[in-house]
């Protein structure tokens, strides 16, 4: 089936005309028609839309326009309902939108448009991305391909559950701790958390600003480095954004990892990581060694500290973020007495619980009397987590991590514990706080049920390329990325 | 501060209405939060500058021009009450 295959074997199939643009969005649409009722990743999605855009892809390729020109012409890549996508609709996961329609693309989109994509789909997520279970969608939980009894991870569950399910070649989602990683674990598919300033953030809905990162979801890492690719590079309206234009990602792709200096950080191997994920990511360790790269330990003695600096620091910026959600110039408005009794209204009904929560625990830190004791404190110890990072990169070219404690738990089951579910954050959130880039890729499953395991890979500021010529001479040797989730074909 | 956590104060600075049964709630995980939070008095930092932004950045400039933006029909587009091209709030001064 088309939708099953990769971006660069479709493109390769497009370019020699086996196929058409219009025959692989429907191949992706009617499997979202067969499995959308049991996963459930989007929360809407355009169809006719998406045909048309199809369709156009098609004449460009009749009129000669090559993969080189648009390395992305006419391919379905579906969007985590976080961007703006001009005429559609915008919610993050939330009721406080309504019928939020966006007036115009975000960068990543406008790119994305310009290497040639279908861009289609509101994938569902987490409340403002805040989540990492994708329980918290006012839209219904989506489910996990692998096993529909299990969370498919989050904030960009939609996204991971989406590829995984072949119901779009490739995704984008978000990162501000390790929401496209922990979910590309959880489905088993590459997930990359670019380094901040990568990618512009222009028409991404803020979280907070100093953490959020856009990246891609795809079936395996050139994938990912064709995306990441296509999305990178300066932009003008994002003022953190970097100068320069970004390499060509898949030149690093050659499979030649001889001497690399892959660093393993004791203070990962924590009490509650599960047997199966250890034994998976020891064995990705030894295969690596296998294909020529050196291990050498190295250690982040603040790894214990970063839960609780990233939820004071996190919970800050999205309270000063989402303070614009007040009723007055979109979205949701509960009328009240005076514009003060209008906004507390308004964003109490129109928030969710977890959203509730980190705002108010985000007014707090920063509160007077408060705000050195907790918020300037976390700016602080951030930089001590950074130093961590930038010491052990001065021995390592990338740190070797599970990307998650365990694999994909039930539905349910973290609901009502916040503190249990940041928890299992421990292993991503840190690569946000330093501002560095992650990726994850499937690294093995557990026996039963079967459940896909993820490996993840830290790089230096700006190292995307070696993460993903780690991933890919991975990929050469191991069958993971091939497997398929036991859906009905 | 985790024992005297007033979160009918905080919701209120945050503009968020609470049900009583939000507020029990809420109060007591954002307390069991910021005990776990205070584990960050561990490290002493008394010589360490705080981090804002992972990437050293300067401020950015641009000349100030008029640029393309949203037209008035396209911002109030999404309004959840507008007349004659402006938005509508409740009355704030007698």
């Amino acid at each position: 089936m088309l939708n099953e295959l990769t971006i660069w074997e479709l493109a390769g199939k497009l370019e020699r005309r086996e196929v058409s643009a219009l025959e692989i969005m429907r191949a992706c649409l009617d499997r979202i028609e067969r499995v959308e009722g049991s996963i459930h990743s989007f929360i809407s999605y355009d169809a006719a839309d998406a045909l048309e855009q199809a369709a156009a892809a098609d004449r460009h390729l009749v009129g000669g326009t090559t993969r080189r020109q648009k390395p992305l012409l006419g391919i379905p890549i579906a969007i985590k309902d976080v961007l703006a996508v001009r005429g559609q609709p915008l919610n993050c996961g939330s009721k406080i939108l309504g019928q939020f329609i966006s007036p115009y693309d975000a960068t990543v989109i406008e790119k994305l448009r310009e290497a040639g994509a279908i861009v289609f789909g509101r994938l569902n997520m987490d409340e403002f991305a805040m989540g990492s279970s994708t329980e918290n969608s006012s839209f219904g939980p989506t489910r996990n391909p692998w096993d529909t009894s299990r969370i498919p991870g989050g904030s960009s569950g939609g996204s991971a559950a989406a590829v995984a399910a072949d119901e779009c070649i490739a995704a984008l989602g978000s990162d501000t701790g390790g929401s496209i990683r922990q979910p590309a674990a959880l489905c088993g598919c590459v997930g990359l958390k670019p380094t901040y300033g990568r990618v512009s953030r222009y028409g991404l809905v803020a979280f907070a600003s100093s953490l959020d990162q856009i990246g891609p979801l795809a079936k395996d890492a050139r994938d990912a480095a064709l995306v990441l690719g296509a999305i990178s590079g300066h932009d003008a309206r994002d003022s953190t954004s970097v100068e320069g234009t970004a390499p060509d990602y898949t030149a690093a792709l050659d499979g030649r990892i001889k001497g690399l200096k892959l660093g393993l950080a004791k203070e990962y191997m924590i009490g509650g990581l599960d047997g199966e994920v250890g034994a998976a990511v020891q064995a990705a360790v030894s295969q690596y060694e296998k294909l020529g790269a050196e291990i050498v330990e190295i250690s982040l003695p603040r790894t214990e500290f970063a839960v609780a600096t990233y939820y004071i620091i996190a919970t800050a910026e999205a309270s000063a973020n989402l303070a614009r959600f007040d009723g007055i110039r979109y979205g949701r408005r509960v009328e009240g007495s005076d514009p003060i009794d209008l906004y507390c209204k308004t964003r109490g009904a129109g928030f969710g619980a977890e959203v509730k929560r980190r705002i108010i625990l985000g007014a707090y830190v920063l509160s007077s009397g408060y705000y050195d004791a907790y918020y300037l404190r976390a700016q602080k110890v951030r930089t001590l987590i950074r130093r961590d990072f930038l010491n052990a990169f001065d021995k390592v070219d990338a740190i070797i991590t599970p990307t998650s404690p365990t694999a994909a738990f039930k539905i349910g089951e973290k609901a009502d514990d916040p503190l249990q579910m940041y928890l299992s954050d421990i292993f991503t959130i840190s690569c946000n706080l330093a501002g560095i880039c992650g990726l994850s890729l499937p690294c093995g499953f557990t026996a039963s049920p079967k459940l896909p395991i993820g490996l993840q890979l830290l790089g230096k500021p700006f190292g995307e390329e070696t993460l993903l010529r780690l991933a890919h001479a991975y990929e050469q040797i191991t069958p993971w990325h091939n497997e398929k989730p036991p859906l009905e074909r | 501060m985790p024992g005297n956590f007033d979160v009918k104060y905080v919701a209120h600075l945050a503009r968020i209405a609470l049900t009583p049964a939000e507020e029990e709630q809420f109060g007591a995980q954002l307390s069991n939060i910021l005990g776990y939070i205070e584990k960050l008095n561990q490290i002493d930092v008394s010589q360490i500058e705080p981090t804002a932004h992972a990437v050293p950045l300067v401020n950015v400039f641009r000349a100030d021009e008029v640029r393309p933006s949203l037209s008035n029909e396209e911002a109030l587009a999404n309004a959840p009450a507008k007349a004659n091209g402006l938005f509508i709030v409740p009355k704030i001064v007698e």
